[in-house]
């Protein structure tokens, strides 16, 4: 929308020339030289600089306890992608800096082996010699047969991009977590499988233990125990140690913080169709053995066997393999999530702040929105955020002001540029922040200064500069856990490092030359000291003394009021589900055990990374996605739409079936949130979600292109693109399909839709036009055949001439009213610098933006409408809206007919209430055509 | 083949199909229509549209089916559905007594041989009568006797129980083909050449039957009669495919006024000959008539004429106002005149007072009659003074209505709402002046606005 990219290419070239663009006062010598890899191509977007990986990827790579750090995967999966990138020395860096000291073993008073539940960490690291810069998120998975039945991992995304990790760590945040939930949640049900499995093992050997002590207690008469026996008895007795210690790990794994499994964004179906799986299975046994069945239905004879009661932690033992360590199909939806954060945060970092601020700014405009713009992402976030009235930080997006989004300035120089970025960011957190204070007060936790992480920023770009081996820790954030007391009723006692204390740190450590350096960290406990962390021992340890409750276990967080109903209401809902689920509470937890729904989990801070209680219904109406493509561009689909009889693709057909006809909106969009939908009905259909979200992108680049020529090779483009702006249908008349179609796609980025259904665009037709056509299409494509029958259609075409433009390819004609405003001339200036069709896209984009908000501005405005007194007649308030169109929205002659188009169709689609109702309209004007020629 | 001109708005030459007729080009800025709505229900020819009330009217035509609208939002309301072929006959059926007048009933008659009788509001089928011997191809209503009749090969008077009161003998096998209340409990009705007089003799003392008596046949028409209008109280006119246009007295039956020269009219001696040889009895067929206080508007042929009724003679005329027959006209009260005709155009006519010395042109059509060498209107159009004699006014074209690409068989104006027009191609279009909608549409939104109270929000 408000995006140009050739331009930010240029101003970008220059932000290498002024690296330390706080630093002018930096001695030459340290200077970042203009542009060192000019030789290896003039653009430094077509390599990115200095890396030896040739665009962005994914790496998980795990702290082996035989091996140490070992990558693990890639993604992609391709070996071209990180060249010549060292993975190995790259997952050593990156494994070294996990905070995330996890606590295992036997804790001091504890009789059994407690497992924690560690909550992820966020760092950004950056290696300024490779070039590498990643943002590093850590996990835990549980294994029995590792050290502390823990293995940690780490997923990274790794970029030459220092600045795109930085601004958009929030987002990559978030969407990571979503992953290691996923991952988590799958490790945790192989988890509990593998205890099952041990537990059944412990049993047996037991009953074998027990029959050799009983049949040697036979055969002993004497009265007294051979060390045979004695051994036996012991052997036996840890046996009952071993089966008490898994079945309380059991008890544990299963009693994992039912509000804790945030379902990802991401798989809310599936998810709820695991769920759901689960359910079935518990509604068919007996619950109590529903974790049973759930686990054992692939393998239902296991045959338990003979093992030392002892656990067997031998170096020589081939750990079990990521995959194996995670539920398969868990393992393969969070690689999907991966790929797709892959896809998503592809490509330049102003395109990706571009399509953010985009993104914010599109949601402003909700009423107007249907008239141009992609609105199947725009629909579904606001529906989430319709759904989430109380989270604001789940999606900072909708937070973002747009004032603080300086357009110009991103179009004038670097610093501007800059600076304008930052204090988008900054002032962006802040406001956040400011919806946080009132909740976090009580917790004190999350409250910082907005300037302060300034200074982080500032820091970062320091460290990035002098050291120049090293892996810098850039930035960290606080890890969204549930802080739990479990001894405490009050919410207050959940404390945080000093801040002061730690900015200190900071700073200390920026200045070594070792080889990590925290740079900055957000406010987290995941990055306390180890002094610290020691009194504040819970902060990390979010594992709970359930049994000390007598209530039961109670998450302590402090909660706005509205906050705390919605979860509530939220967890509710889930509640008999929850209490079905399998994996989650076993069998032999007690009614004291289950743990209640309190609202665990919705402790906000200023990241934005809030978890959200399971919301099934968000999904509802997307459920049925139909993979019938209404009418896109591509060819083959269009023929198999022309089976169906004309009128069925009505538009306003459609509007019944607005599912379906989003669906076929995908083509259009490159909305990657919408893959949600589709990953939801079926994981394995991921792949081509995101080929079809490319191709959009795709699709928008070859319109813009083709709309460019357009504009280049027809001096009468201007007309032309009046009338499909004014609503006047556009007949775009020619022998060659392919052409027609080209160039009905490319002006397809000038008709307005009717509403959020398929665009009025019928890209191909052979069949004389009828007047329902008119109504129904504005921009279409017909074909002129050299025989006896296109004389019906030439005719039909003449007699309806007043309701068309009729754009002739063969003759290079266009017949169609007279064009005289200022409007189009700035949309479609053949002259325009603009060489790429994906920027002139958004230029169109950005143009027709503001037409639509002088649109509503006409539209909404309520003097212009309606008469001041009852005595006024029509003719005043006419002639108000004349000098309102001309003198305040600055249209001329022929633009005050766009933007009164445009505002019937505003006052059409407000005014609908349920989908069907009304009918699309023909408007018309009674003006001559003039006959345009090259 | 697509060759357009590059200049002021005239229809392009190599167009030039209707060149006889005067044609108006885009340039119509009298034409209030600038927004239409194309209604899709019936599967086949659409004749008849009847008006239910200020916001709702029926249609109805060869697939039997009866349609109820909103005139406003073009909804489709409600799909009457019992009749097994093609309706002939559509008609209100008002009620006398105030209990059943919130009901709005019609009655339709079939090519089935059927009646019905049709709640409009609920969809119902409220009766249905089945015992005609013929099609049943136009009916009327009584009012004053509450009795209704239906005109077929005989002629029928039923109560509103749809009781038979009584019937005629077999008049003729083409049957009724207008019926038209006059006074005295008397209706004319057209049967081929001749209009049948009958009169109506309801129960007395003396006579405890419904009587339909036969009092007198016209034979004054050379041809056939299509068309039967009311004038008045007084007076009531019909046309004939010859194209005589008679008046008659209504109470006795007189001739007040003949006109059969709508072919041949006094004031253009000149050409008269040449045109008469290749004029079609087509085109001087009186299809429909539509009066006001003072004028006759007569669709005859393709053209349009208006009959003063005291001068007693033509005033205005059009000879060529469409390609094709005219099939329905009819007077707006601001002085307009629609027509509609099978070449699938809508016009709107205004009748002019002629100035004078006005050197206005002359419509074409007066001189283009030919019905070879069609010559372009631009091409030569011969400037001539008005006729003395004869035509006092003119009907100017102001403009034309093309969405139907079938005969346009019938239209209805609404106050309110615009045009409803439907055609033979399956289609009712919805006309609407698009200024006047987007007032609407602005006061609905900020009602909406203020209902959903965001037009004031709470601060």
């Amino acid at each position: 929308m408000i995006s140009a990219p050739d331009v930010v290419a240029f101003t970008k070239e220059d932000e290498y020339e002024e690296e330390p663009y706080n630093e002018p006062a930096l001695p030459e010598e340290y200077s970042v030289p203009l542009f060192p890899y000019a030789s290896q191509g003039a653009n430094p977007w077509s390599k990115l600089s200095g890396a030896k990986f040739s665009r962005d990827f994914i790496l998980i790579s795990e702290f082996s306890e035989q091996v140490g750090p070992q990558p693990l995967l890639t993604i992609p999966n391709d070996t071209k992608v990180f060249g010549t990138f060292d993975l190995n020395y790259f997952s050593l860096r990156i494994m070294s800096v996990d905070y995330q000291a996890s606590f295992v073993g036997h804790p001091p008073g504890s009789a059994y082996p407690k497992l924690n539940f560690v909550e992820d960490s966020k760092v950004v690291l950056g290696d300024s010699k490779e070039g590498a810069f990643a943002y590093v998120h850590h996990l835990t998975l549980y294994d029995l047969e590792a050290r502390g039945f823990v293995r940690p991992f780490c997923m990274a995304y790794i970029s030459a991009d220092q600045h795109k990790i930085m601004q958009q760590f929030q987002e990559l945040s978030a969407e990571f977590s979503k992953a290691s939930e996923c991952l988590k949640m799958g490790n945790r049900k192989a988890f509990a499988g593998e205890l099952e499995k041990k537990l059944k093992d412990l049993d047996y050997t037991r009953t074998v233990l027990h029959t050799e002590t009983e049949i040697q207690k036979k055969a002993n008469d004497k009265g007294f125990y051979t060390s045979q026996a004695i051994e036996k008895a012991n052997e036996l007795a840890n046996v009952e140690k071993s089966i008490i210690e898994h079945q309380d790990l059991l008890r544990q794994i299963r009693s994992y913080p039912r509000q804790k499994m945030k379902i990802p964004d991401l798989h809310p179906g599936d998810m709820e169709h695991t769920q759901d799986q689960a359910d079935q299975v518990s509604a068919t046994s007996n619950p109590e053995e529903s974790a049973n069945a759930d686990l054992y239905t692939c393998r239902p004879a296991y045959t338990p066997k003979l093992i030392k009661a002892k656990s067997t932690k031998c170096f020589d033992k081939k750990l079990k393999t990521l995959e194996e360590l995670c539920d398969t199909e868990y393992f393969t939806q969070t690689l999907a999530q991966l790929s797709h954060i892959e896809h998503t945060f592809r490509g330049d970092l102003c395109y990706l702040l571009t399509r953010q601020i985009d993104r914010a700014l599109r949601k402003q405009q909700h009423i107007t929105n249907f008239l141009f713009e992609d609105f199947v992402e725009v629909d579904d976030r606001m529906e989430k955020q319709e759904n989430l009235p109380s989270q604001p930080s789940q999606d900072r997006l909708p937070s973002r002001p747009v004032e603080e989004c300086p357009i110009p300035k991103v179009l004038i120089s670097v610093g501007s540029y800059k600076s304008s970025v930052e204090s988008v960011l900054i002032k962006m957190e802040q406001e956040l922040g400011d919806d946080e204070y009132k909740e976090v007060e009580a917790t004190e936790s999350s409250s910082f200064d907005p300037q302060e992480n300034l200074d982080y920023l500032d820091m970062d770009m320091k460290g990035s500069i002098s050291s120049g081996e090293s892996i810098e820790v850039l930035g960290t954030e606080k890890s969204s856990s549930v802080l739990s007391k479990s001894d405490s009723q009050a919410s207050l006692t959940v404390p945080l490092s000093p801040r002061v204390v730690r900015s200190k740190a900071v700073s200390h450590r920026t200045i070594s030359e070792d080889s990590i350096e925290v740079l900055s960290t957000c406010p987290s406990e995941a990055l306390i000291p180890d002094d610290f962390k020691a009194s504040y021992p819970s902060a990390i340890n979010e594992e709970e003394t359930y049994a000390e409750n007598e209530g039961g276990i109670r998450f302590q967080a402090s909660v706005s009021p509205a906050e705390l109903r919605e979860t509530q209401e939220g967890s509710l809902e889930n509640t008999p589900s929850q209490i079905d689920s399998s994996c989650c509470i076993g069998k032999e937890s007690e009614g004291q055990l289950v743990p209640l729904p309190t609202p665990a989990y919705t402790l906000s801070d200023e990241d934005g990374v809030v978890s959200i209680p399971p919301q099934r219904y968000r999904q509802k109406d997307q459920g049925i996605h139909v993979d019938v493509m209404m009418e896109n561009t591509d060819p083959s689909r269009d023929n198999s739409c022309e089976m169906f009889p004309a009128y069925e693709l009505d538009p306003s057909c459609l509007l019944t079936s607005r599912d379906i006809s989003k669906t076929s909106l995908d083509n259009y969009s490159d909305t990657t949130s919408h893959m949600s939908s589709v990953a939801s009905t079926s994981s394995d259909r991921i792949p081509s979600a995101h080929s079809a979200g490319l191709s959009s992108e795709r699709h928008k680049k070859r319109a813009g292109q083709n709309a460019l020529k357009f504009i280049r090779q027809y001096p009468f483009a201007h007309p032309a693109i009046y009338s499909l702006l004014s609503g006047r249908t556009l007949v775009v008349l020619g022998e060659d399909e392919t052409i027609v179609r080209k160039l009905v796609t490319a002006l397809s980025i000038f008709v307005p839709s009717y509403g959020y259904y398929a665009k009025p665009v019928k890209h191909w037709i052979s069949s004389p036009l009828h007047i329902m056509d008119f109504q129904k299409w504005k921009l279409i494509g017909l074909q002129r055949v050299a025989s006896p029958a296109s004389m019906g259609t030439l005719h039909t075409l003449s007699r309806y001439s007043r309701y068309t433009s009729i754009l002739d390819l063969d003759s290079k004609t266009l017949r169609c009213p007279l064009y005289r405003g200022t409007l189009v001339p700035r949309l479609a200036d053949h002259r325009t610098q603009i060489k790429r069709g994906s920027t002139y896209y958004l230029h169109v984009q950005s143009m027709l933006t503001q037409l639509c908000s002088k649109a509503f501005l006409y539209t909404f405005c309520h003097h212009l409408h309606l008469p001041a007194h009852s005595e006024e007649t029509q003719e005043a308030v006419a002639s108000r809206q004349t000098s309102f169109l001309k003198l305040n929205l600055g249209l001329m002659n022929e633009d005050i007919k766009v933007v009164q188009y445009l505002a019937e169709l505003l006052k059409l689609h407000y005014m609908q209430e349920s989908p069907g109702t009304t009918h699309p309209l023909l408007r018309f004007d009674y003006v001559p055509s003039f006959l345009y020629k090259i | 083949m697509l060759r357009w001109l590059i200049g002021g708005g005239r229809e392009p030459q190599g167009l030039a199909e209707k060149a006889a007729l005067q044609t108006i080009g885009e340039d119509q800025s009298q034409n209030p229509y600038t927004e239409l709505l194309v209604l899709k229900a019936h599967r086949d020819i659409v004749r008849f549209l009847l008006q239910l009330d200020d916001n709702r009217f029926a249609s109805a035509g060869d697939d039997g089916i009866i349609i109820v609208w909103n005139a406003q939002t073009g909804e489709k309301l409600l799909e009457l559905r019992g009749h097994t072929q093609k309706i002939t006959a559509v008609i209100a059926f008002p009620s006398l007594d105030s209990r059943e007048a919130d009901s709005q009933l019609i009655l339709t008659a079939s090519a089935d041989r059927t009646v019905c009788v049709w709640d409009c509001d609920t969809g119902r089928q409220i009766q249905r009568v089945s015992c005609f011997q013929s099609t049943v191809k136009c009916l009327t209503v009584l009012q004053g006797l509450d009795v209704w009749l239906s005109g077929g090969n005989d002629l029928g008077v039923w109560n509103r129980k749809l009781d038979l009161l009584c019937k005629t003998n077999h008049l003729s096998d083409t049957g009724i083909s207008a019926l038209v209340e006059i006074p005295r409990n008397c209706v004319v009705a057209a049967v081929g050449k001749e209009l049948i007089i009958f009169r109506l003799v309801a129960p007395s003392e003396g006579l405890l039957e419904w009587d339909i008596i036969e009092v007198k046949r016209l034979l004054d028409h050379q041809d056939n009669i299509l068309s039967l209008v009311n004038i008045n109280d007084k007076s009531f006119i019909t046309g004939s495919h010859v194209g005589e246009l008679i008046i008659w007295d209504a109470l006795d039956w007189t001739v007040q006024a003949c006109e059969r020269s709508f072919w041949n009219p006094s004031p253009q001696p000149d050409a008269q000959q040449e045109i008469k040889l290749c004029q079609k009895q087509n085109d001087i067929s009186i299809n429909h008539f539509t009066c006001d206080e003072e004028n006759i508007f007569a669709a005859v042929g393709r053209g349009l004429y208006v009959y003063n009724l005291q001068l007693k003679h033509v005033i205005a005329c059009q000879k060529t106002a469409h390609d094709s027959n005219v099939l329905h006209i009819d007077k707006l009260p601001n002085r307009q005149l629609i027509s509609c005709s099978e070449d699938g155009s809508v016009r709107i006519w205004e009748v002019r007072e002629k100035q004078q010395l006005a050197a206005e042109p002359v419509p074409t059509g007066f001189f283009n009659m030919w019905g070879f060498g069609r010559v372009n209107k631009q091409a030569n159009q011969p400037v001539k003074k008005q006729q003395e004699n004869g035509t006092t006014c003119s009907l100017e074209l102001i403009g034309d209505l093309i969405g139907h690409s079938s005969s346009v068989e019938m239209f209805l104006y609404f106050e309110d709402h615009g045009l409803v027009t439907c055609s033979a191609d399956h289609l009712i279009i919805l006309w609407k002046n698009g200024e006047r909608e987007s007032g609407f549409r602005s006061i609905k939104l900020f009602q909406k606005l203020e209902e959903d109270g965001d037009l004031h929000p709470a601060v």
